[in-house]
């Protein structure tokens, strides 16, 4: 037997119901649950919306046919798919390199605390807060007639890239960040250099949160209008574009322009083309999605 | 009971093995060694290493031997790692670092202007605290080194020579494509070792190669390192005073004083043989260290 201080019967009974939730924390938890439910609401009747009004017009005839002004019944929009892919090839191209490069110099070779350094960097940060009309603006201004390369899909290509040049050097720089530095040690005590560490270590270690900040901004390019209207990309473009130096359509700017028109054929046109264009923005940011939860850390 | 009392015993161990904390026993295995260094590898004249304006090591005047294993023991703070980063330039690294003194190695200044430090840390081979093995695989780890050396080897035939020479082959031998990660903490050691000894260095430091392994593990390292002191030069890190005792040649013993300004700053204390300075260390200060007094 184990001595003990208090006689058993003597306990007195323990309460361990608290004082309960107050109400203001209740209260809280609802508004927080309210703004959550808002959000994901308004995602899912605007999906439905378009859904149910684009029903009719969801069959290959949308990506196998072209626009046509008098038939809508008949038009699709194969124009704007490959002139969106066109556009997205070449905005890729030019951003992917530049903005991958750009952000190594900084997260590996600049000098972190120099002036230069942080000028740069805060000025990377504001320049992805300008609003995508400035670029189009810019574009216009540079490429379309200073370069004189006109209202073509390399035109649009270089404004989309400069203006998700930002975001690819944040998360690129974000991506390299996590990147352990004792592998980056590791490889410079065995005699490797700078270049052979970044590139045989540091990227390819980095590579899953490059390929989705990657994904990320390419899809908003692909989602981007007010930019190419001011490129002057063509409303009704009834053929593919044959090259870089060709006139071109997007899938943003056909939805502007079938909204516009009063008929009701061209609205549900619309609300099919709005479904295409989601599906593939959607399916976009869902193999960024994966890539990052398949490449959980390794360390 | 009794043989532990017993007066009549043969006494093979000194009083500090005896009495000490801890069992040292290990420093009077073997020759006796000189107190000057023959055969120097590294020959340091007032080296004193700086962050910025802050001196983290000051006035360290030492000389390494070759083929021997040069243990730094010393409180936590002292600058060993400090110092030890400075023999192959790994502290250029870190932004602000600097080196003052002569650093030289077979007679040449490791830190002249006309010096490419890349070429210093292909010859002098670096193992960290924690096993930092790159995100590839086995073999990947080991043939790393030498193809960005640019070495015209059997790429095969080196990887298996190193990765017997860390006495690592018999259990990875099958699964050389595996990820490194794979291995367990004391494999993936002496993985980074093997890795180490492919780029066919003359020196390998050391810093506290064992702290994350369990004594099993640290006791294959330790083995390791004996062998590979035939071929090697090895400068260890280490805050096991009995590992220290086991496997090193010379000690050198640092610790921090603190200046008018409260400022820390590590100096060596005391340098030469192990078995000396465990047995018979000149400085109080060593002693109390040794024997667990300090620290
Ligand atoms: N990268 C760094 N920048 C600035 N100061 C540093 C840096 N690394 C170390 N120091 C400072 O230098 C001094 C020596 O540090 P060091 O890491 O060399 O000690 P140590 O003897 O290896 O300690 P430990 O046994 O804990 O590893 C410490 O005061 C530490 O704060
Ligand atoms: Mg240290």
């Amino acid at each position: 037997m184990t001595a003990t201080l208090v006689s058993p019967d003597a306990t007195a009974p323990i309460d361990l119901g608290g004082k309960g939730q107050p109400l203001a924390d209740k209260t809280f938890r609802w508004i927080l649950f309210l703004c959550l439910a808002v959000g994901i609401v308004f995602l899912f009747v605007l999906l439905a919306y378009v859904t149910i009004k684009g029903w009719p017009r969801l069959t290959p005839t949308l990506w196998e046919n072209m626009p046509s002004i008098r038939r809508p019944e008949q038009a699709g929009a194969q124009s704007a798919i490959t002139g969106t892919l066109w556009v997205i090839t070449f905005t890729a191209l030019f951003a992917l390199p530049v903005g991958f490069l750009g952000a190594v110099y900084m997260e590996e070779y600049a000098n972190p605390t120099s002036r230069f350094t942080r000028f740069v960097e805060i000025n990377i940060q504001n320049l992805a807060a300008v609003p995508s009309i400035v670029y189009g603006i810019l574009g216009l201004a540079i490429f379309a007639r200073a370069l004189a390369l006109g209202q073509t899909v390399i035109t649009a290509g270089l404004t989309l890239a400069l203006l998700v040049l930002p975001v690819i050097i944040v998360s690129t720089r974000e991506a390299l960040r996590a990147v352990p530095q004792n592998i980056r040690h590791g490889s410079l005590a065995l005699g490797a250099t700078l270049w052979q560490t970044t590139w045989r270590q540091t990227m390819p270690a980095a590579i899953p949160g490059m390929a989705t900040g990657t994904i990320l901004a390419l899809s908003r390019a692909i989602g981007e209008a007010a930019p190419l209207l001011l490129l002057g990309a063509v409303s009704f473009i009834s053929f593919n574009p044959t090259g870089p130096f060709s006139a071109y359509t997007t899938l943003p700017i056909q939805i502007f322009n079938w909204t516009k028109e009063s008929r009701e054929e061209f609205q549900i046109l619309a609300s099919a083309t709005i479904v295409l264009l989601l599906v593939i923005l959607l399916a976009m940011n869902a193999v960024a999605i994966l890539i990052r939860n398949r490449t959980q850390k390794r360390w | 009971m009794s043989e532990i009392h017993d007066p009549a015993a043969p006494q093979s161990t000194s009083d500090l093995a005896n009495t000490g904390r801890m069992d040292v026993s290990a420093v009077l295995e073997g020759a006796e060694i000189p107190e000057t260094v023959s055969n120097i590898v590294f020959d340091l004249a007032n080296v004193r290493v700086f962050y910025g304006d802050f001196e983290a090591v000051r006035d360290v005047t030492m000389q390494i031997g070759r083929n021997e294993i040069t243990a730094f023991i010393g409180p936590s703070g002292c600058g060993k790692s400090t110092l030890l980063r400075s023999f192959n330039r790994m502290n250029d690294l870190i932004p602000g670092a600097r080196v003052e003194g002569l650093l030289a190695y077979h007679g040449f200044d490791i830190y002249a202007p006309e010096v490419d430090p890349i070429e210093v840390r292909r010859r002098i081979g670096m193992v960290f605290q924690k096993p930092n093995v790159f995100p590839k695989s086995i073999y990947e780890n080991v043939a790393y080194g030498p193809k960005v050396n640019g070495m015209k080897v059997n790429m095969d035939d080196l990887v298996e020579e190193c990765l017997t020479r860390a006495a690592l082959w018999d259990e990875v031998k099958d699964d050389l494509k595996k990820s490194a990660y794979a291995l367990s903490g004391g494999q993936q050691q002496r993985l980074v070792i093997a890795r180490c000894i492919a780029v066919k260095p003359e020196v390998i430091l050391m810093d506290e190669p064992c702290a994350s392994l369990d004594p099993i593990a640290t006791a294959k390292i330790e083995d390791l390192m004996k062998e590979l002191a035939k071929d090697y030069t090895i400068v260890i890190v280490t805050h096991n005073m009995q590992q220290a005792a086991r496997v090193s040649e010379r000690t050198a013993f640092f610790t921090a004083d603190v200046d008018a300004n409260g400022v820390r700053h590590g100096r060596l204390v005391e340098y030469g043989p192990t078995r000396r300075i465990f047995t018979a260390p000149n400085d109080p200060r060593t002693e109390d260290y040794i024997s667990g007094r300090f620290g």
